[in-house]
């Protein structure tokens, strides 16, 4: 009995963390409407700054107590210039675009902290005066982890009174409702954008310096606090306080007891108690319809054919790249291979989100369904190339049908978050079912036949395979299929109206899209020799989406473009440099800065202007 | 004349508000139906438990004879009920002959093709029903960028490819200027007789409605109070008080 009890305690102290840094999260989000991936940095550059102070000045109570608070508020100041320096410029960008903007933020945090602090992991003092623990029924308990427990509560009832007896709050909670409204009203939206920076960033650097005492300050804490805020956001209803509050409860005894129950799969139960929440309660527990962000993709203009010389481009590209190993050496090949990869795995999630205004945050869950459904066939049935490689689209499209009939059912952020949670799910799944995916020392030996065998011969069905994806991708987008997902995606309403089935159309392209970063999949897998879970983890998810959003959104070629340049910057900066994030992430922001349509988009641009004029 | 549509004590509440309680009425091939009212009488409610977008607490509709409660709208539209909206509803990242195309490409249920262009499908058919409601000028333009009159004039075009049998029309020339709206009506109007048409229609503007309308039904806090010929409408005590705010 005792022992549930002090689980159930330590259950509460996971909560109150987690609904620190989520209630920052949801209000960032209630009035902004910016996805801020950067606040999983905050947290962890509250938890560095902590350390730092609490080394300095952590001997007595006050000090220690003095020290998050000061990390806390440097960290909400780092939020406000955030705002300022960054997310300001964007307000009339596509909303995705302060996505990728605050990923670029992640990125430069990243190596910016492990420049800072060094990349090993950083174990603070403890508490002064909280150092022991208490009996439970003679369990002992971290003293430490009650002062927690009671801080959630507090906290909770701080931004209340903030919120409902304060001039400040009203106009949050005014703009929370209505932007449009709250401005014509009077109200200076950029002053009052800045301030709930600050606040929802001191909160997570609040959450982060807590952890000192608790646990080791390292430079994966920042992904992995974003993502399972989101998930408590999403549970509690976006931009909810109280949702969040029951949602971190709800969570933290989930995973105290969630260990006990189902050690086999821990790392998926949260996810899939947010995907059971969202099936049953569409907006969350406490969300309302209302506050639903709208679907992310905003209509662009009509995608146009290409006319005249640039009709010929795709084929003068094709020939290009089909020339190029008389020319490259090995290397060269090996990036050009991965790039056109990539390619197809971008363009392939293109589909959703720049035609059916679907953002998938989990896209990489087909991508390495495609890779395992190979290297399983190869590992365990010693299936030949061919095989494995028609197998990979096939395992990934059914992988897709089955997620996306959930997934379609929801829309905006919600479909995002039951993308993520499918994607968590098959990537757990791999991780921990050793016996089958050997778990994460992953499949090694998946190599091509002889025939294919050279890094040309290899580049060049990469080539034939992902540019005849790509190909039949671009027209199905010209062809009634794609517009027919465009023209839900633009008003669902006229659509039912004339006779659209919106949803099931949306799942097919769901599979679509699945099966054709299957397929990217499954030729990574030959063109590595091995795969790893890690192929389906977020990042790659965070990675194809950003390769989208780099190229634009608004044109076909967008993110084949964005791929090319993502891969390629990264695989330059990553083989001169140590700093390969810091480069990679201030590249991202200045070209966010520069070109908020996306470089295609730039490029189109200029193209239209020069042909007018 | 035939009977098309049969409406029968339609119910509908939102929370505590009653917003529509017990309509009934008919409509016929060759008829053009006024559904008028004050604002928030029930009307776009009406029309939305018409076409499916709404379900309502109790009543029937029957189409041609066959009950259509709780079909989704896009069965009710492959049934023959063609929509334009009160707050026009447009694909906007396509030209204009694209989104008669795409009503085209639905009516043809030729939806998933994966190869041929979406554009050179039906595209005479598109212009044929672009140049009949005055737009195959302005059928290459993307229609994100229309004035608000000319998108009631895609929409109807829309709505037309359908080939409908009914056509619910929810102030189709609100934001009009006097000029296009008489116009428009005259269209419908000789669509009707063109195509045998029956369409049922709120509106605003009186002049359009006596102007165009064959029958009248008037509708106030969710009951029908008056129903008839333009002129017995227009000589009923009950819709005097209700639109010159007499008696309450």
């Amino acid at each position: 009995m005792s022992f549930y009890l002090v689980q159930f305690l330590s259950g509460l102290a996971t909560a109150a963390t987690l609904f620190l840094v989520s209630s920052g999260l949801t209000i960032v989000f209630g009035v902004t409407r910016i996805v801020n991936f950067a606040h999983g940095s905050f947290y962890m550059l509250g938890a560095y700054l902590g350390w730092t102070l609490v080394e300095r000045w952590g001997g007595t109570p006050l000090g220690f107590w003095g020290a998050v608070a000061a990390a806390s508020l440097a960290v909400g100041l780092l939020g406000a210039l955030m705002e300022v320096g960054l997310l300001r410029r964007l307000y009339r960008s596509p909303e995705l675009f302060q996505l990728l903007a605050t990923f670029g933020v992640v990125l430069v945090v990243q190596d910016a902290a492990s420049w800072i602090w060094g990349s090993e992991d950083l174990l603070g003092r403890r508490a002064p005066g909280l150092r022991g623990s208490v009996d439970i029924l003679d369990q002992p308990f971290p003293l430490y982890d009650l002062v927690l427990i009671g801080l959630g509560p507090l906290v909770l009832g701080l931004l209340w009174l903030l919120f409902n007896r304060t001039r400040w709050g009203t106009l949050v909670r005014a703009a929370t409702q209505d932007r449009d409204m709250a401005s014509a009203l009077g109200v200076d939206p950029a002053r009052l954008f800045t301030g709930v920076l600050f606040l929802g960033s001191a909160l997570a650097g609040l959450g982060g310096a807590l952890q000192v005492p608790r646990e080791a300050v390292n430079l994966h804490m920042d992904m992995a606090i974003v993502v399972e805020a989101f998930v408590v956001v999403v549970v509690g209803g976006m931009g909810s306080l109280t949702g969040a509050f029951i949602a971190s409860l709800l969570i933290g005894q989930l995973q105290a007891f969630g260990i006990l129950v189902f050690p086999q799969i821990t790392l998926v139960l949260v996810f899939l108690f947010m995907a059971v929440v969202l099936v049953i309660r569409p907006y969350g527990l406490l969300g309302r319809a209302e506050d639903a962000p709208p679907t992310a993709a905003s209509p662009g203009p009509p995608l146009i054919a290409a006319t005249g010389v640039a009709r010929w481009a795709p084929a003068l590209l094709l020939a290009l790249l089909a020339a190029v190993p008389l020319v490259a050496g090995d290397y060269a090949l090996i990036v050009l291979t991965e790039v056109v990869i990539l390619a197809l795995l971008a363009a392939s999630l293109h589909l959703l989100i720049g035609l059916g205004g679907l953002v998938s945050f989990g896209h990489a869950a087909y991508f390495g369904l495609g890779a395992y459904g190979a290297a399983l066939l190869v590992k365990h049935f010693a299936a030949p190339m061919p095989m494995a490689l028609a197998a990979a689209p096939l395992l990934a499209g059914l992988g897709a049908l089955a997620a996306g009939w959930f997934c379609v059912r929801r829309s905006g952020l919600y479909f995002a978050m039951l993308t993520l949670a499918f994607a968590q799910i098959v990537w757990s799944v791999t991780f921990q079912w050793y016996g089958v995916t050997g778990g994460d020392n992953g499949i090694l030996g998946v190599w091509p036949p002889d025939w294919a065998a050279g890094k040309a011969a290899y580049y060049w069905l990469t080539l034939a395979l992902a540019g005849g994806a790509l190909l039949l991708l671009r027209r199905a987008a010209f062809a009634p299929f794609g517009y027919t997902l465009r023209a839900g995606r633009d008003s669902a309403l006229r659509a039912e109206s004339v006779g659209i089935d919106v949803r099931r159309h949306q799942w097919l392209s769901f599979a679509l899209a699945g099966s054709a970063a299957g397929l990217a999949g499954g030729l990574y897998a030959f063109a590595k020799g091995s795969v790893f879970p890690t192929l389906m983890a977020v990042p790659v998810s965070v990675d194809a989406l950003v390769m989208v959003l780099m190229g634009g959104i608004q044109t076909l070629s967008g993110p084949v473009a964005g791929a090319a340049l993502f891969h390629l910057l990264e695989t330059e900066a990553m083989s001169r440099t140590d700093w390969w994030r810091l480069v990679l992430g201030a590249v991202i922001l200045v070209l966010v800065l520069a070109f908020p349509k996306g470089v295609a988009g730039f490029v189109r641009d200029l193209w239209t202007r020069g042909r007018d004029s | 004349m035939s009977r098309r549509l049969a409406v029968e004590n339609l119910q509908r509440a939102f929370g505590g508000v009653q917003a529509v309680r017990g309509v009934s009425f008919a409509l016929d091939a060759g008829e053009v139906l006024a559904l008028i009212g004050p604002n928030g009488a029930g009307k776009t409610t009406c029309f939305n438990l018409l076409n499916g977008q709404l379900r309502p607490d109790a009543g029937t509709v029957r189409l041609d004879g066959v009950d259509i409660i709780g079909l989704p709208p896009r069965r009710i539209w492959r049934m023959g009920v063609g929509r334009t909206f009160q707050i026009t509803a447009t694909f906007a990242s396509m030209t204009v002959r694209e989104n008669v195309q795409m009503v085209l490409l639905s009516v043809h249920r030729r939806l998933f093709g994966l190869w041929t262009p979406a554009a050179s499908g039906f595209r005479d058919e598109a212009m044929a029903l672009l140049e009949r409601v005055g737009m195959g000028a302005q059928a290459e333009r993307p229609c994100g960028v229309l004035a608000y009159g000319d998108l009631k004039r895609v929409e109807l075009a829309m709505a037309l490819a359908g080939d409908p049998k009914i056509l619910l029309m929810d102030e189709p020339t609100a934001g009009m200027a006097p000029g296009e709206r008489q116009e428009l009506m005259a269209l419908t109007s000789s669509l009707v007789r063109e195509r045998g048409l029956a369409v049922l229609f709120t509106e605003h503007d009186m002049d359009v409605v006596f102007g165009h309308a064959t029958r009248i039904i008037v509708l106030d806090r969710g009951q029908l109070i008056a129903e008839g010929t333009p002129d017995a409408v227009r000589a009923d005590p009950k819709v005097q008080a209700v639109y010159l705010g007499g008696a309450a």
